[in-house]
């Protein structure tokens, strides 16, 4: 499964066949910190993904000058 | 995952409600959370006329959707930055979002305008980086809804913003800044209202709602902005909100509730007009003119020195993260 991170912009290729949660789990990410984007719409954590998916991992938080 | 109101198929979690919500719902629930904020802290009135802060980030786009939507009378304003590609995409982003939606966008560039820019800003003054953008921001937002005859400022602050922001003032102690810490702040000697009305919806549905509503945001995080203080305090709100939803609202709109009335602000000296701008301020001249002299090595006056009180409130700019200088000299 193709997984797209961004800020910085990176890929990165993990086993599907298990709920989003244990893929953000692995990558060490909050599910509260981060849209993931599956062919265009937004997947909750317990939504199982395939090895065939694409994933974009899109974070949520910004900072600097208010 | 279901909806908690129709039981459909869900597309966000909202965790510290304990729910989750398909596309039609999140969307009721959001715009009513706004709705609430807005007239919970009297934010604005039917027939006022507001003007946005917009940066081209989900917040900002957020907001202008939802207002828009609401019937407000909103124009956006654009701050140039002069932050190499990134302000480019973000003004290009502001102007596609205000003409789909057939809004108003005013542009003010700090390198046209004012002549300088935020990395050389950076570079040459005594601030940091955030410091003088937030400086600049708050005094162009300011000066521009008074000249344009506007009620409100209204900016896209949501409930990780605030609640970092206590978080940081807490931490050091900066009783004052926490007294002050409110989603509307009233107008007043030069000063225009300004107001938060996404303080009740945290980042990630701000996020969701940007993307569900089909806003084109920009989605790259500040070049600048590594190691910033702000997003220090986020994550650490984050790692306790991962174990303890909630936690993070009920920081701040408990505060807001409970919190508030317990700190008390200090009475602050009078304004007058800065001689170089006639914003208020106050010395002689404002924080933002003495800041882009320093910044241009330009001198104002024959007498620069700046009073004990304004190098406070110079240095209180540098350390708080926030909003604190819209009403630090108040």
């Amino acid at each position: 499964m193709k997984v797209k991170l961004r800020n910085p912009d990176r890929e990165v290729q993990l086993r599907g066949g298990r709920p989003v949660g244990s893929v953000l789990d692995e990558l060490g990410i909050s599910v509260d910190t981060v849209l993931v984007i599956r062919a265009g719409e937004l997947i909750t954590r317990e939504m199982p993904v395939r090895d065939e998916d694409e994933l974009e991992i899109r974070p949520v938080i910004s900072g600097g000058a208010p | 995952m279901r909806c908690r109101r129709c039981h459909g198929d869900a597309v966000i979690e909202i965790r510290r409600h304990h729910a989750a919500f398909c596309t039609e719902h999140f969307f009721v629930m959001f715009r009513t959370q706004v709705e609430k904020a807005i007239r919970r802290h009297q934010m604005m009135a039917p027939d006022d006329r507001i003007l946005l802060a917009v940066s081209g980030g989900k917040d900002s786009l957020a907001l202008w959707d939802v207002l828009l939507d609401l019937d407000y009378d909103v124009t956006g304003l654009y701050l140039g930055l002069g932050i190499e590609n990134y302000s480019d995409r973000s003004h290009e982003v502001a102007r596609a979002f205000a003409e789909e939606r057939r809004a108003r966008l005013l542009t003010v560039d700090l390198p046209r305008d004012y002549g300088y820019d935020i990395p050389t800003a950076g570079r040459r003054g005594s601030r940091s980086t955030c410091a003088v953008c937030g400086l600049s921001k708050r005094y162009v937002f300011n000066r521009a809804a008074l000249e344009g005859g506007f009620d409100v400022v209204a900016t896209g602050h949501n409930l990780d913003d605030e609640a970092a922001t206590l978080l940081g003032n807490t931490l050091r102690w900066q009783t004052d800044a926490i007294a002050r810490q409110s989603p509307t702040l009233p107008a007043g000697d030069g000063m225009v209202k300004k107001v938060k009305p996404l303080h009740r919806v945290s980042e990630l549905e701000t996020a969701a709602f940007a993307f569900l509503r089909g806003i084109d945001y920009v989605v790259e995080e500040c070049p600048l902005v590594a190691g910033n203080t702000q997003l220090r305090y986020k994550e650490a709100m984050n790692t306790i909100e991962q174990t303890s939803p909630g936690t993070k609202a009920q920081f701040f709109l408990g505060y807001l509730e409970r919190g508030m009335p317990l700190f008390r602000s200090e009475d602050r000296a009078a304004l007058q007009a800065c001689e170089s701008c006639g914003q208020p301020t106050t010395g002689r001249f404002c924080a933002f003119c003495r800041a882009r002299a320093q910044i241009l090595g330009e001198r104002l006056s024959a007498d620069p020195e700046p009073s004990d009180r304004a190098t406070a409130e110079e240095l209180s700019d540098e350390v708080l993260p926030a909003e604190i200088y819209d009403r630090a000299v108040r």
